[in-house]
């Protein structure tokens, strides 16, 4: 398209496009990744977002980032550090200062960077001399007026007009990347065919900022990262709550079930329920209910009638639904409950990811209550693990709880296509007719669970309830067979083990530092060791995606190691889980707790500390 | 719900193997009577049926039902219910609850199920008290009413079920009594023959709590004077002489005496419960003793699309347009591309 003076060829760049929460960021970083994606580049998002749908313009609470980290090796996370920031307002470049370093380059909307909009960013004068950025590679570019030059011969009203700065901005961004334009193109064609003009505006602002960026020479030199060595097939982006919404899918599909979903739109969990209020096509039914509780009974009551049946939610909601979890412990059905974990306690940081439900899912409930907890680790994962969530469940009749979150729900990444031959097949523990009477909770042998009679089959009519039972479905208060039951239920979810793949340890199996962490840590983890590796530190990882039951071997891969860290977006709850199941072991911490993913710096840098006794 | 010919029932074959454990003389057992009379009646297969309820006396019926069961949590069962219709929309299924369990605890989940009009019979035993936790007032207790958690009387205004769910934008109510078993037919039957939320109050007795609390309008010797029981297409017209009627005086009801004043049988109010209009319907729910007779009977029933209905019209509407026929063809939809 255009000449370059100075290509420089990365491995993996960081992008991070930053501004008001009604400047269109989130598309704007869509489009750059699935562009990124769609070249060959593996890719990792992550949409950061107030609360508000449109915050007070121009303050810090009030931005929306989304960032986007491409490679041409594998990339595990978003990324740590913005190599190009694009501000359209001061307050992006506050809310983002530490996410910069001194060769990030900013591209910044220098029209909106005037006295008023820079002191409501909380500076003084100068946003870049106050937060020390003016050593940084600094692109001002009066973005607001360029996009009303462009624009100045349609017939388009002024509010329109700058409703298309994004694009010019992403212009810039593709110059600067040497991407191409054709997929944004494609889509602005798509989502405005039916407004030509709009869909004119766009497509010409995105090219003005393409040109833009190569007039200006300021960009240079500009970037290539070439296509990563990604395993054959067909491949899509996918974030993590679609992903766990097709999981469940599947599985309903694999089990010749119809899917069913009872739930209560919550941030960051929505995303399920609308994803599958979509697929009546594939049967699935969905309820919006009129609060969680609801939710989850309308779940039960359908699981009990032989759909597999999800509820989904984040942290508060999953408090209100504790009550009915034990109902379905008690009537030993197979549920999923979703819980896309957001930072709490209460409202907490409702947009912010944090892992710490973990205690909730396990304990949060009166009496003796086991269920399955499982947890995904990155967002093509929830696919996976929503899967296994709806097998487990049918297979061994028992609620099982997925634990996702919002960094996993948001993000995307790019995922091959798995086909459903290749799935796993589930066997649902139908009661079958015989001779004698069907007992509600007459068991497998093996695994426990009891057999599954459906309202609507001849002769196998039964009660079930919340109140202690017998073997035959009667009410039973008799002190010995209560804990006969208590100790049954317990021992069914413990033997889910027998399903539960062994820990897969990235790195070698002994060394100086074993990395510990559970669900979404997964990505961090990884790239922290991988570079642990290259830098000669005898440092491993494993991830856990069973937390009830626990994999086999835990024990067996914690005793290769001299020092255990446990890493997680919480005070500690898995670590402490950890001291309570393997008590032999010393187990470090490494948490944190601002409604943010751990970064691989901070990692690097907890695990050379400790092993270099500082 | 087909085959209504071929299947013969006596109420037995609706009594499951467990010991009725309701007290001696309790207006449960009057209602468990008369439900498995008409289930009986009614002609539709016993695997059909499904009984839901919450927590209270009231709940433990399905227990003693020889169907499909599910005993749920307090408050609860009409979402467990939705649930069930939504998935087999084929079940007849029946929720079993209470004063307090539908309009105290599980109250949002019954005005929703009303609004949505999903297919379920909610048959709300009010003996306007708490039983199972032994005698605390209910959201039906008469204001001033001396209980253990209202020692002083409560100062709460109750809920007038009818009117309740009128106003949620219900579509059937009726009213029965406990141990009114020809009524009480007559009722339930209708219950079961009606597609969409249909709430059925069931005064009923609690004989140890609240013993009486109903006797000025359930008693033998003066009911037909206190109440009146509703036919649709029928005069409204009561008392033990059938001497006293209901006309429209204004915006009111008004009793009146046949043949004094002038007024005759033709000059009263003849009972339509179809009409979709609710303006009569809310103040016949309402009526109470002694102003007015207390109305029983099928005070409401008012044709119109069920949630599960309208729910297998959208699937099979989508379906039939729809390009994704399977797993595979939703995860092969959208943006993709090839990596080789």
């Amino acid at each position: 398209m255009s000449k370059r003076l100075k290509v420089i060829e990365k491995d993996a760049v960081v992008i991070k496009f930053s501004g008001d929460s009604g400047d269109g960021m989130q598309l704007t970083g869509t489009l750059f990744s699935n562009t990124s994606a769609l070249f060959g580049n593996d890719i990792s998002t992550f949409p950061d977002y107030p609360a508000e749908i449109r915050a007070p313009q121009g303050t810090v609470g009030g931005v929306s980032g989304f960032q986007v980290h491409i490679g041409r090796r594998h990339i595990n996370t978003p990324g740590d550090f913005a190599d190009v920031l694009v501000a359209m307002n001061p307050a992006a470049i506050r809310a983002n200062v530490s996410c910069l370093t001194k060769d990030s380059t900013i591209i910044y909307d220098s029209d909106n960077f005037t006295e008023k909009s820079i002191q409501r960013a909380g500076y003084i004068a100068d946003p870049f001399a106050e937060d020390k950025l003016d050593t940084l590679n600094l692109i001002p570019a009066p973005i607001t007026s360029l996009v009303k030059e462009a624009l100045k011969d349609m017939e388009i009203d002024p509010k329109t007009v700058l409703r298309t700065k994004n694009m010019f901005a992403l212009g810039m961004v593709y110059w600067l990347f040497d991407s191409k334009l054709n997929y944004t193109e494609e889509f602005i064609e798509d989502k405005f065919g039916k407004k030509p003009l709009i869909a004119e505006a766009n497509s010409k602002v995105l090219r003005a900022g393409y040109y833009y960026a190569e007039t200006i020479e300021a960009l240079t030199p500009s970037y290539h990262v070439s296509p990563a060595p990604i395993e054959e097939g067909t491949y899509r982006n996918i974030n993590g709550n679609q992903a766990t919404a097709w999981g469940l899918l599947a599985a309903a599909e694999k089990a010749g079930l119809k899917l069913f979903i009872g739930s209560y739109p919550i941030t960051p969990a929505t995303g399920i329920l609308e994803e599958l209020a979509l697929r009546k096509d594939l049967g699935a039914k969905s309820l919006q209910a009129e609060d969680e509780i609801a939710g989850i009974c309308t779940a039960i009551g359908a699981s009990y009638t032989g759909c597999l049946a999800v509820t989904s939610t984040s942290g508060p909601g999953l408090a209100l639904k504790s009550e009915a979890i034990n109902l379905a412990v008690m009537t030993e059905l197979p549920l999923v409950i979703v819980d896309v974990q957001r930072a709490g306690p209460s409202t907490g940081l409702p947009t912010k990811t944090e892992q710490a439900d973990l205690w909730q899912a396990l304990y949060g409930r009166n009496g003796e209550s086991p269920v399955v907890v499982i947890a995904a680790g990155t967002p093509s994962d929830c696919f996976k693990y929503a899967f296994e969530a709806g097998k487990i469940a049918l297979e061994h009749m028992t609620p099982v709880i997925l634990l996702t979150d919002s960094y996993l729900a948001n993000g995307s990444e790019p995922w091959k296509i798995p086909a459903m031959k290749d799935l796993p097949a589930i066997r649902v523990p139908w009661a079958v007719k015989t001779d004698k009477d069907y007992l509600p909770y007459e068991r497998d042998p093996k695994t426990l669970a009891r057999r599954w009679a459906v309202p609507g089959t001849p002769g196998m009519e039964h009660r079930i309830g919340g109140l202690e039972k017998t073997i035959k479905g009667s009410v039973s208060y008799t002190p010995e067979n209560h804990e006969v039951m208590v100790r049954m239920r317990d021992e069914k979810v413990e033997r889910v083990v027998a399903d539960v793949p062994d820990l897969e340890i990235t790195g070698n199996k002994s060394g100086e530092l074993l990395l510990i962490g559970w669900g979404s840590t997964y990505g961090h983890l990884v790239s922290a060791v991988t570079e642990l590796h290259e830098e000669g530190y005898k440092v491993s990882a494993v991830n856990f995606n069973y937390i009830r039951p626990l994999p086999a071997n835990a024990a067996k891969v914690f005793a290769g190691f001299k020092k255990l860290v446990v890493c997680e977006l919480n005070t500690g709850q898995f670590a402490n889980l950890l001291r309570m199941k393997y008590q032999k072991f010393t187990y470090h911490q490494y948490n944190k707790i601002q409604g943010l993913p751990f970064t691989v710096k901070e990692i690097k840098e907890y695990c050379i500390k400790l092993l270099e006794g500082k | 719900m087909a085959d209504t010919n071929t299947l013969q029932y006596t109420a037995k074959d609706f009594k499951s193997d467990q010991e009725v454990r309701w007290c001696p003389g309790c207006g449960d057992h009057g209602i468990l009577a008369s439900l498995q009379k008409t289930l009986a009646e009614l002609g539709v297969a016993k695997e059909k049926y499904v009984f839901v309820s919450g927590i209270g006396c009231s709940s433990r019926l399905p227990y003693y039902m020889n169907t499909y069961g599910f005993h749920g949590i307090h408050g609860r069962a009409a979402a467990i219910a939705t649930g069930i219709k939504i998935a087999n929309p084929d079940l007849m299924v029946w929720e079993m609850t209470g004063d307090g369990d539908a309009l105290a605890i599980g109250g949002n989940h019954f005005i929703h199920a009303i609004r949505r009009n999903i297919d379920i019979k909610i048959l709300l035993f009010n003996n306007e008290i708490y039983g199972l936790t032994k005698g605390q007032y209910s959201p039906t207790s008469s204001k001033g009413l001396v209980t253990k958690t209202s020692p002083y009387g409560t100062i709460e205004e109750p809920f007038t079920i009818g009117q309740l769910v009128i106003g949620a934008h219900g579509r059937f109510f009726a009213r029965t009594v406990d141990y009114n078993l020809q009524l009480s037919a007559e009722v339930y039957k209708a219950t079961a023959l009606f597609h969409g939320t249909a709430v059925v109050e069931a005064i009923q007795n609690c004989v140890i709590f609240a013993d009486g609390v109903h006797d000025n309008i359930t008693n033998k010797e003066t009911r037909d004077d206190r109440t009146i029981v509703l036919h649709h297409g029928q005069p409204m017209v009561f008392g033990k002489e059938h001497d006293k009627g209901l006309i429209l005086d204004g915006l009111k009801l008004k009793v009146v005496k046949i043949g004094e004043d002038g007024v005759m049988e033709k000059d009263l109010l003849v009972h339509n419960a179809e009409e979709t209009d609710p303006g009569i319907h809310y103040m016949l729910a309402g009526m109470k003793y002694p102003e007015y007779p207390v109305a029983m009977g099928v005070i409401r029933a008012v044709k119109s699309q069920t949630y599960d209905g309208a729910m297998v019209e959208q699937h099979v509407r989508v379906k039939s347009t729809s390009k994704i026929k399977c797993m595979d063809d939703l995860l092969n939809s959208g943006s993709t591309w090839k990596m080789k």
